[in-house]
């Protein structure tokens, strides 16, 4: 569209033609207030807020249905206007209860922020307010019909936004009520209810405190706590979620997650997970402190030295006398970046052993090697806003990776993109697809071969082969494709579909995991036949100075199969629960030394002769890869006394170990750290830091308990890591690339599928998620729904 | 079946073959029925247009817009479907010419919706009735099977190759769909809440299509204007509004009913000649002129001619030609509430100042007609009112804005009595019991 010149407020402002009025004053940083509108779903029109006066029309304008145009003048504050907004005020206020100072949105509420601009404060009625009870839609929704102004935004965003379509009006005129889509005389329990996805964007999108969490109501006020914005530790699509903070006698517990400044990754979304299942940090069954199992078996709680002393001793005597190959190492795509790239140098340095992996829930070495050479080929998050056209194989987003979902659906309603579902599962997002082809079970496979060129195979991948003719044919024709991958395809079959993808003229690739760092896991090297950065082990020459075990270790089924054979004399887990996940025999771990760095007893944690009490994501700082490569920035907000960081934990247990802590973490020069252990366990890391500095006669630079004291090594050393530490710290993510070289590549084909999707629904979360009361909770909400899924409307019985 | 009046000064077009049995298709034929249409094929749509411009017809709903140029806005190509949409979602307390005509003559609307559609190219006409007037329906969905028999509706009408086609449908009881968009809205089965515009049905209407729409009394014109002739029509009528309309005297007059009567003509002889004066001699007090959104008149205010422009001039409206007339008896209190009260009751609750505005003034009406009102009332009400005008989302705010200012101004001290009088005490009714449970 060609720009456009007008004038508001006596300025000269220029937008392209077809802006609307109220996003173009926005953009000029004039704020037109209103309630109804919201960035992104449809017009409403319907609070009369943003009332403007435009030259030549008779009446006030709204600005937010009005597209600017040529020569345009406008007034957006004068007497009359604000008389008109005083007067909607009024009106409003005048049915609202003004219970401010016991609501949830007070201090964060648009109605009082624009009675304070425009001063309604005289009551003209005599008459009572309206009075509704409140209602419990689910677990985590709550609606005060009182408080409600009735901006519809909460039905737009339920229906436009999440397709979903939870939520309608009910009446008409002043008895009018937002009502959900399970009225009272449908439910079991005589209460209205919402059958939903469970999101809180009705929450988010509520300007007022009509809708409230489940998880926070009536808990604190806004100003009561601190506000950090990090990433969500639950799906692989790296949403940033606001944890509010408050201090308690034992740390700082979070008491809310939300999207408050929707300056992330994921803009305006963030789903249930992001939003309330925060909640298992405050678990009562968490461990707090460092346990180790007596000769008679009990675990007992020890101080952290004792442990620390005891894990050291031990890992170094079993390496010293049955060899590092003896030992393994499973990481979590759970942790920092740091912590990955740390746990994998201590273990291929310190312990020496390539014997470890992580639980993978998506083929990323497929992934990267397939693109091998390749540039500008990976697509980030942000790209499924925008992109033209979108091939989504396999996966089911609206489940696994609901930022994903949502910007594809926003893509295709805002944007126009266009999409196409190849699935074996009729997936909802199949609803916004251009065209959706029903793959066959398992015809993944089939598929790839296909689009490879393997015409055969089309058959066994979907029954009708001119619909996948078709399908293919349309794909073909688009440009700047992006091709989403999910978890079936791995190998053989990723790397078909991947070739077939790069013979498309601008075709861009991604490939959806599950957690916060499943990428990072892979792209710091948690594999027992790659280094960071999917380096081959043989030949390498970028780590030359880990000076590491040639040959490739166990992968994860090894590791326990060496351990039912008595082979494996010790093994370090850190984050992770692979006794449950991969269904291990525990007896297989009788003759293994085992010590586990978790939050809570899980099947593994209690097979474990030490168990180090770990912070969680929300608990750290450092950094984390999203599925798509995007590198994001993770800011401490809990805290719990008795936890450490599994950062810490590794430095700690390396030092135990006799290992050269300056080859392990580049921290600063001078002598040896004494890790601050003159000050005694609980000093803060500051003041050691600052003690241990002192006394070597140094500058401050970083402590060796500071993840970032390593983030310059994964900068130097990791192919595809050459991140912006500025971009990193001021919060933006950056889209990384994975940069494996095409040399001395490990035969795709011959690796066997140590895949396991994680098959979260929208309210599990792998073992954390077991620990989250709010999840639980909506599990069993979901249980309660009527087994027809969404509710339909009986003809009355009379 | 109401009694049809008649009065000498009447000029019959659109009310014609009232009384006739021209519900009866054969009776309709005889009486020039489906002639229209045929010439309209024969002619084709730009002669359609000329002479519905030529007849000066404006949209008889209320809103006057000159109709054979509504018509012409609908684009000539579209990929999308075209639509004829008659509004008969009568609806206006005060209005009721629309049912007289569907009574009397529901060919004529149907013949006008195909003209209409030929007009613009369109293959099929919806006819949407007022949920109330479902025991009309029965007589138009007849006359619709009459036609479809005849072979005048469906496929090669008339033997010419054109094909129309008309559905009809009823609403589901709520005024608000009675605004075009929200017509839409409701034919669609969505909720009746009127639609933001631009764009405007003629580019996107109903089910995203170019559509016309107009009130049935308009649509029942076109087969007349097209037989006697657009300059003919327009001479009918005053100056910039051509030809006749139905206008429904109710109130406290001698002969209420409806006339048709031309365009211009005189509100007094309206009131005075052609209803017969004031029922039982008593004095004239006040006239609501064109349905109860229309701002009050006071009786010296009655000199002026029945069309769009002298009335707006008047500072009121002709709006949908339902002529209240309310003698020395009526407490403006009482009638400015039961006018607020429908308004209040048929608001959709979109927009906030309709919403909440109609609530209060008729909360604060309902007070102060119960004997607790204060002085400062008067006040409140004419605020609140005056705060919605112009400023709701669709004109059903204005019209429970207009006449709720104009009767606290107009007659701001009788409301200022009443409170101050009522001290002594008026009966308590509750505002369910004044305007009837709904």
């Amino acid at each position: 569209m060609p720009d456009v010149k007008f004038t508001v407020d006596g300025k000269q402002l220029t937008a392209p033609a077809g802006t609307f009025l109220i996003e173009a004053c926005k953009t000029n940083g004039i704020e037109v207030p209103a309630f109804c509108y919201y960035p992104g779903i449809s017009l409403k029109a319907a609070c009369r807020m943003c009332v403007v006066r435009i030259e030549k029309m008779p009446k006030l304008q709204t600005a937010c249905t009005t597209p600017v145009s040529e020569g345009m003048v406008v007034q957006t504050e004068t007497p009359e206007i604000a008389q008109a907004r005083k007067a909607t005020l009024q009106l409003l206020l005048g049915n609202h209860p003004l219970d401010c100072p016991v609501c949830d949105a007070g201090g964060e509420c648009e109605l009082q922020d624009m009675t304070f601009k425009y001063g309604a404060a005289e009551s003209f009625y005599a008459e009572p307010k309206h009075h509704r009870e409140e209602q419990k839609w689910s677990p985590v929704v709550y609606y005060d019909r009182p408080r409600c102004i009735l901006c519809y935004r909460c039905i737009s965003m339920c229906g436009e936004g999440m397709d979903v379509f939870a939520l309608g009006i009910q009446a008409r005129g002043s008895s009018s009520v937002i009502a959900p889509n399970v009225p009272a005389q449908m439910s079991p329990d005589d209460l209205a209810h919402v059958d939903c996805e469970q999101c809180g964007m009705c929450i988010d999108a509520c300007p007022v405190g009509a809708l409230t969490s489940g998880t926070y109501r009536y808990k604190t006020r806004p100003w009561e706590m601190n506000h950090v914005s990090t990433v969500c530790t639950h799906c692989g699509d790296g949403c940033k979620t606001t944890l509010g903070v408050r201090s308690t006698s034992d740390g700082s517990e979070i008491v809310r997650g939300d999207n408050r400044d929707k300056s992330g990754i994921n803009n305006d979304f963030l789903c249930n997970k992001g939003r309330y299942a925060f909640d298992f940090a405050n678990n009562e069954t968490r461990i707090t402190q460092p346990l180790v199992r007596q000769p008679n078996g009990e675990l007992k709680p020890v101080s952290w030295e004792t442990a620390f002393d005891h894990v050291g001793k031990k890992l170094r005597e079993l390496r010293d006398t049955r060899g590092g190959k003896s030992i393994g190492v499973i990481g979590s795509n759970r942790t920092t970046n740091e912590e990955a790239y740390l746990l994998q140098k201590f273990a291929r340095t310190v312990l020496g052993t390539n014997n470890i992996d992580h639980h993978r829930t998506a083929d990323y070495v497929s992934f990267a090697q397939s693109l091998a050479g390749n540039t500008d080929r990976t697509a980030s998050l942000r790209d499924t806003l925008t992109a033209s056209a979108i091939l989504l194989v396999g996966g089911d987003p609206t489940i696994q990776a609901p930022g994903t979902a949502w910007n594809i659906r926003t893509n295709v309603r805002n944007h126009r993109g266009r999409l196409y579902v190849a699935n074996s599962a009729e997936i909802k997002l199949r609803r916004q697809a251009k065209s959706f082809l029903h793959l066959a079970p398992f015809g993944y496979s089939a598929l790839a071969s296909y689009f490879a060129g393997d015409a055969a195979a089309g058959s066994e991948a979907v029954g009708d082969t001119d619909a996948l003719t078709t399908f293919r044919e349309a794909i073909k024709a688009e440009e700047n494709l992006l091709i989403l991958i999910g978890s079936e395809l791995r190998g053989k079959d990723l790397k078909k579909l991947i070739d077939f993808g790069l013979t498309l003229p601008g075709a861009k690739f991604a490939l959806i995991s599950d957690y916060a760092n499943s990428r990072g896991a892979a792209d710091m090297g948690l594999l027992p036949d790659l280094l960071p950065g999917y380096t081959p082990l043989a030949g390498n020459t970028t780590f030359a100075e880990y000076n590491t075990p040639a040959a490739p270790g166990l992968d994860m089924i090894e590791i326990f199969e060496a351990a039912e054979r008595g082979d494996l004399s010790a093994l370090y887990v850190v984050g992770s629960n692979p006794v449950s996940r991969y269904g291990i025999d525990p007896a297989s771990l009788k003759d293994t030394f085992v010590v586990v760095q978790d939050m809570f007893l899980t099947e593994t944690a209690v097979l474990a002769d030490v168990i180090l009490p770990a912070a969680n994501l929300y608990e750290k700082s450092g950094s984390v890869t999203n599925s798509y490569g995007d590198l994001q920035l993770v800011s401490k907000a809990g805290d719990r006394a008795g936890v450490r960081t599994d950062f810490e934990m590794i430095v700690r247990i390396a030092d135990k170990m006799g290992a050269n802590m300056r080859e392990l973490i580049p921290f600063g020069k001078g002598t040896r750290a004494d890790m601050g252990q003159s000050r005694g366990v609980h000093s803060g890391e500051a003041d050691r830091h600052a003690v241990w500095l002192a006394a070597n006669n140094m500058e401050p630079k970083l402590s060796p308990f500071d993840p970032f004291a390593i983030l310059d090594e994964i900068q130097r050393l990791v192919p595809g890591y050459n991140l912006l530490r500025l971009q990193l710290l001021s919060g933006n993510d950056q889209h990384l690339q994975p940069a494996a070289s095409s040399n001395g590549l490990v035969q795709i084909g011959s690796r066997r599928d140590l895949v396991l999707p994680a098959n979260d629904t929208l309210f599990t979360s792998g073992t954390l998620g077991r620990y989250s009361t709010m999840l639980s909770d909506l599990q069993h909400n979901e249980s309660l729904r009527p087994p027809t899924g969404l509710t339909q409307i009986q003809p009355a019985a009379d | 079946m109401p009694t049809l009046v008649s009065h000498p000064d009447e000029v019959k077009v659109v009310s014609r073959r009232f009384g006739q049995g021209a519900a009866d298709i054969d009776k309709y034929v005889e009486l020039d029925g489906y002639k229209a249409v045929q010439e309209a094929i024969a002619k084709g749509p730009e002669w359609i247009i000329n002479e519905m411009k030529a007849s000066g017809l404006r949209g008889r709903g209320g809103a006057g817009f000159p109709t054979g140029m509504k018509w012409s806005f609908v684009p000539k190509q579209s990929e999308k479907p075209k639509y004829v949409l008659v509004n008969g979602d009568e609806s206006e307390p005060g209005t009721c010419k629309d049912h007289v005509l569907f009574l009397h003559d529901p060919h004529s609307v149907i013949e006008g919706t195909m003209i209409a559609g030929l007009a613009i190219g369109s293959k099929l006409g919806f006819i949407y009735l007022r949920g109330e007037y479902r025991y009309l329906l029965k007589i138009v969905e007849k006359a619709v099977a009459d036609a479809y028999a005849k072979g005048f509706l469906g496929k090669n009408i008339f033997g010419t190759g054109v094909d129309f086609d008309v559905i009809t449908q009823t609403g589901a009881g709520a005024y608000e769909v009675g605004e075009e968009s929200a017509l839409m809205e409701s034919l669609e089965g969505k909720r009746g809440v009127p639609r933001i515009k631009p764009p405007f049905p003629a580019v996107v209407g109903l089910y995203g299509g170019p559509t016309v729409i107009n009130n049935a009394e308009t649509i029942a014109n076109a087969p007349h204007i097209l037989l006697m002739g657009g300059e003919a029509y327009a001479k009918l009528g005053s100056e910039r509004n051509g030809g006749t309309r139905l206008f429904g005297i109710s109130g406290h007059v001698e002969r209420p009913g409806v006339y048709e009567l031309p365009m211009g003509y005189s509100l007094r002889k309206a009131i005075y000649d052609v209803a017969g004066g004031i029922k039982d001699g008593k004095k004239l007090k006040a006239i609501v002129p064109g349905g109860s959104s229309c701002p009050v008149m006071l009786p010296e205010e009655i000199d002026v001619g029945l069309d769009f422009d002298q009335m707006g001039k008047a500072g009121t409206m002709l709006g949908s030609g339902g002529i209240v007339v309310l003698d020395e008896t009526v407490s403006i209190v009482e009638f400015a509430l039961r006018t607020i009260a429908f308004y209040q009751h048929e608001s959709c609750g979109w927009c906030i100042p309709c919403r909440e505005g109609t609530d209060w003034i008729k909360k604060t009406l309902t007070r102060v007609y119960n004997g607790g009102g204060n002085k400062k009332d008067v006040d409140n009400v004419q605020y609140l009112a005056e705060n919605m005008l112009g400023r709701t989302f669709c004109p059903l705010g204005d019209a429970a804005a207009m006449p709720t200012i104009a009767f606290v101004k107009k007659f701001r001290k009788e409301f200022e009595d009443y409170i101050a009088g009522n001290k002594a005490g008026t009966p308590i009714i509750t505002v369910e019991q004044l305007v009837g449970a709904h």
